[in-house]
């Protein structure tokens, strides 16, 4: 035990010893959460919902092949105990060669290209309580193994654990009317959040393409939520599902061609879902510094909305303009509007940012529901259209 | 009087004769220049190297950006260099990374790295003329230095500074540009270029960008540790401050692939 200590320190202290290679920055934020309207179910949260939040961040590298990176994080919310979480997004060890390379640990990977749907992008959970666009995510431990070729680069992943979805509690917003069990949890596998989940990845360009293939044979990261036997909560059901999945970008001078396009089988019926769009850009608007970006997507989803993790994209269009100032501060906007072509149910939202000084960084975001009840999805988040305003301090 | 004629017109010819001559004369001598200028970076292979991004306002209120540059040489006349940049401060776009293929004509190969999200985003390159990080610098002033993305025409001599250099003026050859025209002055000693002018699409004077301080590396390549730009127009400054130059240091292909960009910090 003692020895092991000692080992531990020399390994730590081997490391520090190393300071131009080790790195500590990080990020500290306050967020404030303003829904305008009152609540739809009883014991939800009124008004403002405040938070706070950490992510700090060691990366290290001990020998030039090797990296070490550790990054923790923790939310405090004041008013929703299920949103007060800590996860770690990324601990891993990476060993580097010039043709390949290594990975054990906790880690983040993304992939895609659309804006509007993460439909492809497969290795990690979503933190759901974190924010409504699915763009945070939970870290995932795995043993990764890449392969750069000239012809393309391989990524195998084999991941033991699972990480369940999170989701608000009783007092949120956000959620649907029946509250989300995060105690019990159900699984298709037996070896339930012990199953080992494979995936493979190819990615390359060539000349103007850009493009992904990738295969996931493991636990979906989506749950059905499924009403226990007395109808008082919903519990979350992990299915088993294999994907085989493609992205594809075609860049020409400014405009950007997307799709991305999915086959999963393990959710009732085989289905279908696809994400196909462009994103064009006016740059130097009017002889300024500015760009503007117009982006368009329809979204399809084929899946049975009972058999499958209900998916409100199934026959979407998405409308949405970037304006990009491209000053010191790197002030940037966005507004995007999701419409279902079938029930017209749609919900508009804005992103800004702005950096102040050269640590800190305010961020604004809104929500808006638009004609919700006609959708069964949707119908949950009518009352609560917000807006959000973030503080955060990086170092 | 026939003769009289005779020898105007012959004098005429003459000096029509003289100046088509020497107008192929001016650009084959401004190439020859350029050239040689460009040759004395050949063999470089690879280099990495810091720079302190200083943005000033024309009101002097300053702000900074450090990144580090890694670039791989590409041997082939036909095709542009390939380069990483990766940001480390502002904080908040730390871990930030942009990969380019230089190409000589064509569009260049351009992949962006955001952290906030772990994405790679192949982005439009045809925003040649747009400022590069708020900077007084444009895209293409970091990545049009391939020789024959320009034509070259020799202008004069002229001392410049300690030096006595060629002014030779360059039109754009790529499409894009935010430039009609720029002219550099390079040094007769050690053919390094001292100072670059660039003229708008309306042929008026935009910026000038000087580079000072230039040291020898491997006893070979030159490369200039301050570089001015200042911006006629608006009075704003942008002064990239270079440091940790590092050459040859094993660098190859595949350290420039989009894959590589999420872990490249």
């Amino acid at each position: 035990m003692r020895a092991k200590a000692f080992i531990g320190c020399l390994y730590l202290s081997l490391l520090l010893s190393l300071p131009t290679q080790a790195e500590f920055s990080g990020e500290l934020g306050v967020e404030a959460r303003w829904f305008p309207k009152d609540a739809q179910y009883a014991g939800q949260l009124n008004a403002l919902q405040t938070s706070a939040f950490a992510e700090p961040e060691w990366n290290i590298s001990p020998t030039e092949n090797t990296r070490l990176s550790f990054i923790p994080f923790l939310r405090l919310d004041a008013r929703d105990k299920d949103r007060t979480h800590a996860d770690i997004r990324e601990a891993y060890w990476l060993y580097i060669e010039d043709d390949w390379e290594l990975l054990a640990g906790v880690n983040r990977e993304f992939w895609g290209v659309v804006e509007s749907r993460h439909l492809v992008n497969v290795i990690n959970q979503i933190d759901a309580v974190e924010n409504l666009d699915g763009e945070d995510y939970l870290g995932q431990l795995m043993l990764n193994i890449t392969l750069q070729k000239a012809y393309g680069r391989f990524s195998f992943y084999l991941m033991p654990l699972f990480r369940e979805r999170t989701f608000n509690g009783a007092e949120g917003r956000l959620r649907p009317a029946l509250v989300v069990d995060n105690n019990t949890t159900r699984y298709q596998s037996r070896a339930e959040r012990w199953h080992t989940d494979v995936a493979l990845r190819y990615s390359h360009y060539v000349g103007d393409w850009d493009i992904g293939l990738s295969y996931f044979d493991g636990t979906s990261r989506a749950p059905r939520l499924v009403s226990n036997a007395d109808h008082s909560r919903l519990i979350a059901y992990y299915d088993q599902i294999k994907q085989l999945a493609v992205d594809l970008q075609y860049t020409h001078q400014a405009w950007l061609w997307k799709f991305e396009g999915l086959a999963r089988e393990g959710q009732g019926h085989r289905f279908l879902a696809s994400v196909i769009g462009l994103e064009y850009s006016w740059f130097q608007l009017f002889d300024s510094h500015a760009d503007l970006g117009f982006l368009i997507e329809h979204l399809y989803d084929g899946r049975d909305q009972k058999e499958a993790p209900s998916s409100y994209q199934d026959n979407d269009l998405f409308l949405g303009l970037r304006y990009s100032l491209n000053d010191i501060q790197d002030s940037a906007a966005l507004v995007g509007l999701l419409r279902d072509l079938e029930d017209q149910s749609s919900s508009l939202r804005l992103e800004a940012e702005r950096r102040i000084g050269s640590h800190l960084k305010l961020e604004l975001e809104a929500q808006l529901f638009m004609n919700s009840n006609a959708n069964p999805t949707s119908m949950a988040f009518q009352q609560d259209d917000f807006i959000v305003l973030r503080l955060s301090h990086h170092y | 009087m026939i003769s009289q004629l005779t020898g105007n017109t012959l004098l005429l010819l003459a000096a029509l004769a003289l100046s088509s001559v020497s107008a192929e004369e001016l650009e084959g001598k401004g190439y020859q220049i350029a050239e040689r200028s460009d040759r004395s970076d050949h063999g470089f292979s690879d280099s990495t190297a810091t720079i302190n991004m200083v943005l000033r306002n024309a009101a002097g209120a300053e702000s900074k950006r450090e990144l580090e540059i890694r670039t791989l040489e590409v041997i082939d006349q036909n095709s542009g260099d390939k380069s990483l940049i990766i940001f480390s401060s502002p904080r908040d776009i730390k871990g930030t990374a942009l990969l380019s293929f230089a190409k000589i004509l064509d569009a260049d190969d351009q992949w962006l790295y955001l952290p906030a999200l772990k994405r790679v985003k192949r982005i439009s390159s045809s925003n040649k003329s747009g400022p590069f990080v708020g900077s007084e610098f444009a895209f293409e002033d970091f990545t049009a230095n391939e020789l024959n993305k320009y034509t070259h025409k020799w202008l004069r001599t002229e001392p410049c500074a300690e030096f006595v250099c060629d002014v030779i003026e360059r039109h754009p050859l790529y499409e894009n540009s935010g430039y009609t025209r720029q002219i550099a002055w390079i040094d007769q000693s050690v053919y390094q270029m001292r100072k670059l002018e660039f003229y708008d699409r309306k042929n008026a004077l935009l910026k000038t960008l000087e580079f000072k301080d230039y040291q020898k590396f491997q006893d070979s390549y030159w490369r200039a540790q301050r570089l001015l730009m200042h911006n006629h127009q608006t009075q704003k400054n942008t002064d990239l401050l270079y440091s940790d130059y590092h050459f040859k240091t094993g660098l190859d292909d595949n350290d420039f692939v989009k894959g590589v960009l999420k872990r490249a910090r």
